[in-house]
């Protein structure tokens, strides 16, 4: 089974996110994945990619600003009056 | 005396059950939770923030009208996202600028490598220059208020379809097929957007973190 060309670190970076997605096909996780158990710079690497996803998972996002909420609680008060009003919406659902 | 507590809007059958009734703080809660983000997506369809800001004011008038319809079969959450991606497609085609954003990868970077080839040897392709080891930093400094707005501004300045993939899936914590179905995308170019949105990041973080 040694007819597979290993994976070279260059080539190991561009496959991290399929890697990561779990959307590489076996041949290529294994020789992945034994690329990897030998090779520090690219366990850094994947060890840095893990750190992007944890980190940024810590950011915030912006919430809607005040005059777009006052807004749409009329548009929530209208439909509470009157749920049936205006031309109906077409059913997405 | 009525219970004055903070509803705990995080059950979707709580929340849905308070909105058919009128409750305010249910639909305040939910517009706090999903309406900047849903400005952001339709911004990606149509021609500027107002038009976008208009195609989510009609999702939610077509969500409330649809309440009552809404069976459950999807999470609220994607129901909200598809009439969202629905109108603000139909919006951006009456307009005649509809552009998948499919195509849209084309004019991508998608080819460049995402690291500069010198960090590699080019006879074998092996690292060059090794990545530093990042949890061998203090993770008080990794999990920094600057360290965080290293990414944030990185994000900011990704291309649009790359920064709201990122933000979909490592922000939001949306899946992959979430993300397709809302942004009308392949899966493997959601992969691609992926890649290189983190990549992008992983370089301002390693550039930020490089020891003196």
């Amino acid at each position: 089974m040694n007819d597979i060309h290993p994976l070279t670190c260059q080539e190991l970076v561009e496959l991290i996110t399929d890697y990561l997605e779990d959307t590489l096909p076996l041949t290529d996780r294994e020789r992945f994945e034994m690329h990897l158990a030998e090779c520090t710079g690219c366990q850094r690497y994947l060890d840095q990619m893990r750190w992007v996803q944890r980190l940024t998972g810590q950011l915030t996002e912006a919430t809607a600003p005040p005059e777009a909420t006052d807004k749409l609680l009329d548009v929530f008060r209208n439909w509470k009056e009157n749920p049936d009003s205006d031309d109906p919406t077409t059913d997405e659902d | 005396m009525s219970d004055e507590a903070v509803q705990d809007f995080s059950d979707e059958q709580t929340l849905i059950r308070h909105l058919r009734v009128g409750d305010e703080t249910a639909f305040t809660a939910l517009v706090t939770e999903y309406h900047a983000m849903m400005v952001r997506i339709a911004r990606l369809y149509v021609a500027d923030e107002r038009v976008a800001e208009e195609v989510v004011q009609e999702t939610w008038v077509a969500v409330l009208k649809g309440l009552d319809r809404f069976e459950g079969r999807s999470s609220l959450k994607t129901w909200i996202f598809t009439i969202l991606a629905n109108r603000a497609r139909t919006r951006a085609r009456r307009e005649g600028r509809y552009v998948s954003l499919d195509d849209l990868m084309n004019g991508d970077d998608a080819a460049e490598p995402t690291i500069a080839p010198d960090r590699f040897s080019p006879t074998d392709g092996d690292w060059h220059q090794e990545p530093d080891d990042w949890s061998a930093l203090p993770e008080d400094r990794m999990l920094s208020k600057e360290t965080l707005a290293v990414i944030q501004r990185t994000i900011e300045t990704l291309p649009p379809n790359q920064r709201e993939v990122i933000r979909l899936r490592d922000l939001e914590g949306w899946s992959a097929e979430e993300v397709c179905n809302v942004l009308n995308i392949s899966d493997t170019n959601q992969r691609v957007l992926l890649h290189r949105a983190r990549a992008k990041v992983r370089r301002a973080l390693e550039v930020y973190l490089q020891p003196e």
